[in-house]
């Protein structure tokens, strides 16, 4: 319960800066608006494969203004999901199942702001999530200074499947505060701060930790209350390339910190190819009740590699052709990234040979995006 | 009393100090952030790639928040 009074706090402070700004933006009236988003339209294929997993499947996303001052957007996201994870082929049998995610937005652009109210709906066959979201991106200082605040209220429904008895909740608070600066007229800086405070079932229903080598139900705590960080800075080198840097630290009540770092470089070339490179470093401490074989009798233990000691190493490109495009009508690209994931685990033992258990994933993402 | 006295004689120096000072005017203009507004600048280019990436990423590290990305979060377990 220690972790939700900060929580509390933190909610009531941000509501309060939420709501006088959402004041300032609707008294004022409408004289100049921010530009809307422009109109879109993008439909990708995914891919992910690694460590026994593969989850693939469409998604797409439709976004029209209307009447200049609202912009609404549709979203649609499937996971189809074979899973045969070291988790599931050494306690339990793999299996297949399918995640559909819905999303519905609406951008009103009223004078320097723009308002977004968001709602989404995510369903699994043992696992559903509906959330809100408002986020509101104030323009100021002549136009140098965007500053973003932006709330999520989410609340899961988890079920097991065997067990028809099994019925649990959570819920999710997330606070965010972001400043974008433009520097000089080739740089732009950022700040993003996120508070997410959860309570409820918080584990995994299948998983299972190791105490004293035997198999037992994981049990997590019912509250996390987390805190994130980032610094990204992005300049325009001049020759139709640019250059990013970004940075986040995490920290949360479990005792998990972590350290991200990812750098890029993008460069047009020719008249209709744009590419991205970069290179991601991630790594994490290990949760208070994480053990990979625990030795004595606790009230939380886990064995979720998720909130072990980790390292994540992710090299990444990303290739946009210019398809077709009909100035001022539309502009079709046809996009292709790739990721490639190495996690190294530094204390999750692979009870199928009793070695340190590392992965290679690998990440694919064919899409079409349009504007119109 | 005294100190109630000496707090309000710094805040008015400190006020008529920075009264004397320039407030400072956005120094890149409009015009002049053509480099700024150029697709290779955006921090996210494309909304469902850039979610899915932040899905996978949810889904095998502990650490989350502050992307940038809007609404953020995984919806699963």
């Amino acid at each position: 319960m220690a972790a939700s009074k900060p929580a509390d706090r933190i909610n009531a402070r941000l509501l309060a800066a939420l709501a006088s700004l959402l004041g300032g933006v609707f008294v004022t009236g409408a004289a100049r608006a921010v530009p809307l988003p422009e109109n879109r339209a993008e439909a990708m294929v995914h891919t992910y494969k690694g460590g026994g997993v593969t989850a693939t499947g469409p998604a797409l996303l439709v976004r029209k203004s209307i009447a200049d001052k609202i912009s609404l957007t549709g979203t649609y996201y499937l996971d189809a999901v074979s899973n045969a994870s070291i988790d599931v082929v050494t306690t339990a049998s793999p299996y297949k199942e399918n995640r559909n995610d819905f999303g519905l937005a609406a951008d009103y652009a009223v004078r320097d702001s723009l308002v977004t109210l968001a709602v989404g709906a995510s369903k699994e066959p043992d696992y559903s999530t509906r959330s809100l979201s408002l986020d509101i991106a104030q323009e100021t200082f002549g136009g140098m200074t965007t500053v973003n605040v932006g709330f999520t209220r989410a609340a899961d429904e988890v079920t097991k499947i065997g067990d028809s008895s099994f019925l649990d909740q959570a819920k999710h608070w997330q606070f965010r505060l972001g400043i974008t600066q433009i520097l000089t007229p080739k740089w732009l800086a950022s700040v993003n701060l996120e508070a997410i405070a959860d309570t409820g079932y918080l584990g995994n229903t299948y998983r299972v930790a190791r105490v004293f080598g035997a198999a037992v139900p994981e049990r997590h705590p019912r509250t996390r209350s987390s805190r994130a960080v980032k610094f990204r800075a992005i300049g325009n080198l001049g020759g139709r390339d640019a250059v990013r840097a970004e940075y986040r630290y995490f920290w949360d009540t479990w005792d998990i910190k972590a350290h991200t770092i990812e750098g890029g470089y993008s460069r047009y070339f020719g008249q209709s190819f744009l590419a991205d490179g970069y290179v991601r470093y991630y790594t994490q401490t290990a949760a208070l009740f994480y053990s990979d074989n625990a030795q004595g009798e606790t009230t939380y233990v886990s064995r979720n590699r998720q909130l072990s000691n980790f390292d994540n190493l992710v090299i990444g490109g990303k290739l946009s052709f210019d398809w077709k495009k009909q100035p001022g009508l539309y502009d079709l690209k046809a996009n292709a990234g790739v990721e490639l994931y190495n996690l190294k685990y530094k204390n999750f033992t692979d009870i199928r040979n009793g070695s340190p258990y590392s992965l290679r994933a690998a990440v694919l993402q064919l899409y079409l995006t349009a504007t119109y | 009393m005294t100190s109630r006295v000496g707090c309000l004689a710094i805040a008015l120096s400190v006020l008529a100090v920075l009264g004397g000072c320039a407030v400072p005017q956005p120094w890149v203009k409009p015009y002049e952030r053509e480099g700024l507004s150029d697709p290779i600048m955006r921090l996210n280019r494309d909304a469902l790639a850039a979610k899915h990436s932040e899905h996978v990423r949810d889904i095998r590290e502990a650490g989350r928040g502050a992307t940038g990305v809007q609404g953020g979060g995984c919806g699963c377990k």
